[in-house]
């Protein structure tokens, strides 16, 4: 339900290197944000058609790739996706170590950004 | 003319966030003052965790409490009552606390007479734990009430949480709460995370709470 904020901070990024390399209108902006996140993807559209009008930004569209939650064993190096909503053993299927370290699903980058 | 074209970013949406948090962390490194924030959702228990801490820990620590929950002004006082100082922070109907908004917080103690101060988050189990609050460490507390299938609802939290408790355990022969199923979730998130059970009712488990706070504080402050 933080999705407002962190528009603002997609809005404010994608501001400053829009005036850094002297863009016009910005088309699109590609995201990378982890599975984990619970933001709403409709909804950071939403906000962001609001705060961006009368922006360089205005009537950008928001591409966002979901980079999905994944593991690794700390004992053998096994890595996996992971629908956590649905896991139930939790031990690695390679060698039954018991450590898992996240790898990915945390991320909220942006990544580029089409513009002219 | 102009063409459309491809212009790299490649920044973190949160990285202000993350600076902000790492500022305040040196700011309580010089201070000598460790920052615990502290979420559940709400009616877990977080006020009466505080309280019993403070209870156990004010004659061995100066703590303070940075108030943050919705309905935290009763919190505040209930918190005062108990002899620390408390801090009310303005949230308006935010759903988390930013390292801003804390480090805005903490200009109203006085770090140098502080060794420890806890944070009271707002009572939400989703966005306070995207946000990096510039606490030393994140504490959790599950309630009995709630399951034991929150781990699988909310992962992020168990993430990123350095410890969690999981309160109200004189609830535990009433339900179907399956503490041994909990913990099988939490590790697989969270390899290294203690779990304690405790209940502020009773005073069950708080000696292990305590223990473990104390540690945390005495290493960070050097004493
Ligand atoms: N039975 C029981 N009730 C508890 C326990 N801890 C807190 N409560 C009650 O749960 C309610 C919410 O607790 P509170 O500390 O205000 O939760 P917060 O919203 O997370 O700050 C209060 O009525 C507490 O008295 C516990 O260990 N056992
Ligand atoms: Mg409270
Ligand atoms: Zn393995």
């Amino acid at each position: 339900m933080h999705e407002l904020p962190v528009t603002q901070s997609i809005l404010d990024i994608v501001l400053k290197h829009a005036r850094m390399n002297r863009v016009r209108r910005v088309h699109a902006i590609n995201l990378a944000i982890g599975e984990m996140s619970d933001l709403q993807d409709e909804w950071i559209q939403k906000y962001f058609d609001y705060i961006s009008k009368g922006t360089l930004a205005q009537g950008a569209r928001l591409v966002i790739d979901r980079i999905p939650v994944v593991f690794r064993c700390n004992a053998c190096g096994w890595e996996s996706g992971v629908e956590t909503r649905g896991m139930k053993d939790f031990a690695c299927p390679g060698c039954g170590g018991r450590e898992l370290a996240l790898v990915s699903g945390r991320e909220y980058y942006i990544r580029d950004m089409e513009a002219e | 003319m102009s063409e459309i074209r491809l212009i790299e970013i490649r920044e973190d949406i949160l990285s202000d966030n993350r600076e902000l948090a790492s500022l305040l962390r040196s700011r309580l490194k010089k201070h000598k003052t460790y920052l615990l924030n502290l979420m559940s959702s709400p009616g877990a228990g977080k006020t009466s965790l505080i309280l019993k801490t403070v209870e156990r820990l004010k004659n061995r620590f100066s703590i303070g409490v940075l108030e943050a929950d919705i309905d935290s002004i009763v919190d505040a006082e209930k918190v005062a009552a108990s002899g620390v100082q408390a801090v009310q922070l303005r949230t308006g109907g935010f759903c988390h606390l930013d390292a801003g908004m804390v480090a805005a917080g903490l200009d109203a103690f006085d770090l140098d007479a502080l060794d420890l101060i806890i944070i009271e988050n707002v009572g939400n189990l989703v966005c306070p734990a995207e946000f990096d609050t510039g606490a030393i460490h994140n504490a959790m507390i599950l309630s009995v009430p709630e399951g034991d299938d929150k781990p699988l609802k909310y992962p992020l939290m168990f993430s990123v949480s350095q410890v969690l408790l999981v309160n109200k355990t004189d609830y535990l022969s009433l339900s179907d709460f399956d503490m041994r199923l909990l913990k099988e979730r939490v590790l697989r998130l969270n390899a290294t995370m203690p779990v304690i059970p405790v209940s502020c009712r009773t005073g069950e488990g708080i000696d292990a709470w305590i223990s473990w706070l104390e540690g945390k504080v005495s290493e960070f402050i050097g004493q």
